[in-house]
């Protein structure tokens, strides 16, 4: 822990500007600047088109997103990792409204800053009360003095509910995630650096770094564990129907944060960091490899377009179907590892919740193989000016892409459960952080043989999904728009059209209302008539001074008269 | 005659002079007009200090009430003598100008 100086000091509070390194940052910064950097490497090729300027601007925006995620996870008090919260919130604005000059991409990038400034508002009031509180900020201060309080204090359940609320906004869960499959407006890359390495994770980090207040709060718990799976199903039942390469990618990331949420919420906090690292590879791989497909099919980002890329794009090929199948949770890829890990705390928590936990991973499988099948198997079903032009992408590019598939494809080892014969060294070195959470738990784990039967199931049922997904969507890829079911999830359920009636339109209309009567009649008016009322009084005015010498002196000797009459009769 | 007389006969004096300078155009019956308005005050300065003055001696044989104001009369003539030199001087700038001495020929500043 490092303390540079004092930030804010006043009366008995004092904030200083302090850094902190512990297990916990460290995994973090490791995601972050070893992911950020096989983007940057990554990125230097994509945005090879772009005019020198802009392609300075989109660095500089990319170095600020990273740095705002470092200050995030190492600041040492909630001040300072507000600082980092608002900095890439501000940079996923920047970044997906990079191509500003498109309007769709600037909305997005203007619905991204909305979306999160909601969940900051939740964030900041849970600072205020942290102060008013606890009377700190520093980490230290703070959980060692929730760790003494009693279970469900009102307290705790109001700050780690508000906190949550950020990590709602920041993290894209029900309801406020509609931000982020619209962040596919910004270049892949930084799609994929938000998706994987930064700003989404930053919510998880949040609860993660508060775990002991959460442990505490098991109303809390409840809900991030119930708004987590249900944003993990939901998000998922959308992927299934999306057409855009991206939109896919994205709803997938939506799906895994919820269940990374899930397992903050059934106390598998080294589980849902776990599952933040490996997913913080493959995410990374895919939509990287998604940028090779984009970047190959100049711009086309229809999958319907797409099919047998398989022998022009083989690095990508290969790499992209190791990232599908860690995301998809087969043994022994890194997904498989932390997912399970996830969804077998769940099972000790709530039955149900395991149960709909698989299914939303069978889903998962399901939507990546169908990407997968209908991208890279089959025939090509582009323009024949397309196919001509289809190419590997350069060395800059499918390094990163190679890399991140070996990470994907082990990462996992670092965790294997002790059922698996193995250490779970990830938990043993987060331990510290996680020690009081875990000594007040007492997690009654299922025993191997049901452990066994739970791996089994879920990885049994991904393979079996994946195998339908391939066979079915190699051949023959749903072209035709969906009726019924699929025709909502296409849609999205409507969110987006419910959100832009609930909300949006009411307040359009207020705006209009305020900027036709309350704008152009009260302000407009009373400034206008300011001036009217000056205008017309001293175009009236002047008609007195006429010239007339008879008329100044008749209005001389009438001013005399009537001050005569004032001071005889009135006064 | 009491002091009702000088009254009356000077306020119709300032009347007829108010009257003149307001309905006529002729600069020089303005200006007489205004020689009737100080001359109707210099008359009513005169009255009321002989009224004093008698009033006074009835009590005190060498009571000097009512000189001031016999002063301020000869005041206002002097006064009144330097204003008739300077008027008739721009009188006379004003008709060799425009060759009139109507006043209302005199608006030209309005515009």
């Amino acid at each position: 822990m490092v303390q540079l100086f004092d930030f804010i000091s006043i009366g008995t509070l004092n904030i200083p500007f302090a850094f902190q390194v512990d297990q916990l940052s460290a995994i973090f910064m490791l995601i972050i600047t070893g992911v950020g950097f096989l983007i940057h490497v990554y990125s230097t090729s994509y945005m090879h088109e772009e005019a020198s300027d802009q392609y300075a601007r989109y660095f500089s925006f990319l170095n600020l997103f990273v740095f705002s995620m470092l200050l995030l996870v190492l600041g040492a008090n909630y001040l300072i990792m507000f600082i980092g919260w608002e900095g890439v919130g501000l940079c996923s604005y920047l970044l997906i409204g990079y191509w500003y000059k498109n309007k769709d991409f600037s909305t997005a990038g203007r619905k991204a800053f909305v979306m999160n400034r909601i969940g900051d508002f939740g964030f900041l009031l849970a600072v205020f009360w942290m102060i008013q509180h606890f009377g700190s900020l520093n980490f230290g201060d703070v959980l060692g003095k929730a760790a003494g309080m009693p279970l469900n204090d009102k307290v705790l359940v109001g700050i780690t509910l508000l906190l949550f609320l950020g990590a709602v906004g920041k993290s894209a869960q029900i309801p406020l995630y509609t931000w982020l499959p619209d962040a596919m407006a910004g270049p892949t890359p930084v799609s994929a650096l938000i998706h994987a390495a930064t700003m989404v994770t930053a919510g998880i980090y949040m609860i993660a770094r508060s775990n002991i207040l959460y442990t505490l709060a098991p109303v809390t718990q409840g809900v991030v564990a119930a708004i987590g799976l249900a944003t993990a199903i939901f998000a998922a039942s959308i992927a299934l129907k999306q057409n855009d390469i991206k939109k896919v990618l994205a709803y997938s990331t939506v799906s895994q944060l919820g269940y990374m949420f899930l397992g903050l919420g059934v106390g598998a906090y080294t589980g849902a960091v776990f599952h933040v690292m490996t997913h913080a590879f493959f995410k990374a791989l895919l939509f990287l490899g998604a940028g090779s497909v984009i970047h190959a099919m100049h711009h086309e980002q229809d999958i319907r377009k797409m099919g047998g890329l398989k022998k022009q794009l083989p690095v990508t090929h290969w790499t992209f179907l190791v990232a599908c199948l860690a995301i998809a949770g087969i043994p022994p890829l890194s997904g498989f590892f932390s997912k399970d890990e996830i969804l077998s705390a769940t099972f000790s928590v709530n039955k149900i919740y395991w149960v709909i936990g698989v299914l939303g991973a069978v889903l998962t499988a399901f939507y990546m193989f169908r990407l997968y099948a209908t991208t890279f198997l089959g025939k090509f079903r582009g323009t024949e000016e397309q196919e001509r032009h289809l190419h590997e992408s350069p060395r800059a590019m499918t390094v990163p892409l190679v890399v991140l598939a070996i990470l994907s494809a082990v990462a996992g080892f670092i965790g294997i459960p002790a059922v698996l014969g193995g250490t779970h060294q990830l938990e043993n070195f987060l331990s510290p952080v996680f020690a009081g959470s875990v000594a007040l738990q007492h997690a009654a784990h299922p025993d191997h043989t049901t452990e066994y039967l739970l791996m089994g199931i879920s990885a049994g049922l991904s393979v079996l999904v994946l195998l339908y997904a391939i066979t079915r969507f190699s051949k023959k890829p749903d072209m035709d728009s969906p009726g019924g079911l699929g025709k909502l999830l296409e849609n999205k359920w409507y969110v987006d059209e419910l959100y832009d009636m609930i909300v949006v339109k009411p307040l359009h209309r207020v705006s209009v209302l305020l900027n036709n009567v309350a704008e152009k009649m009260g302000i407009d008016g009373v400034v206008n008539g300011v001036g009217k009322f000056v205008s017309y009084g001293s175009r009236q005015l002047r008609l007195l001074q006429n010239g007339q010498v008879g008329v100044y002196i008749l209005i001389m000797v009438a001013a005399l008269l009537i001050l005569f009459i004032i001071q005889l009769f009135v006064l | 005659m009491t002091i009702n007389h000088y009254i009356f006969l000077s306020v119709a004096l300032f009347c007829i002079g108010i009257i003149g300078v307001l309905t006529r155009r002729n600069m020089i019956v303005i200006f007489m007009c205004v020689e009737l308005m100080l001359n109707a005050v210099n008359l009513l300065l005169v009255a009321f200090s002989k009224m004093h003055f008698l009033s006074a001696s009835a009590f005190d044989a060498a009571s000097k009430a009512g000189t001031d104001a016999q002063l301020f009369v000869f005041f206002v003539m002097v006064v009144a003598a330097a204003e008739v030199s300077v008027g008739l001087a721009i009188i006379v700038m004003m008709y060799r100008n425009t060759h009139s001495v109507d006043v209302n020929f005199l608006n030209r500043l309005k515009h």
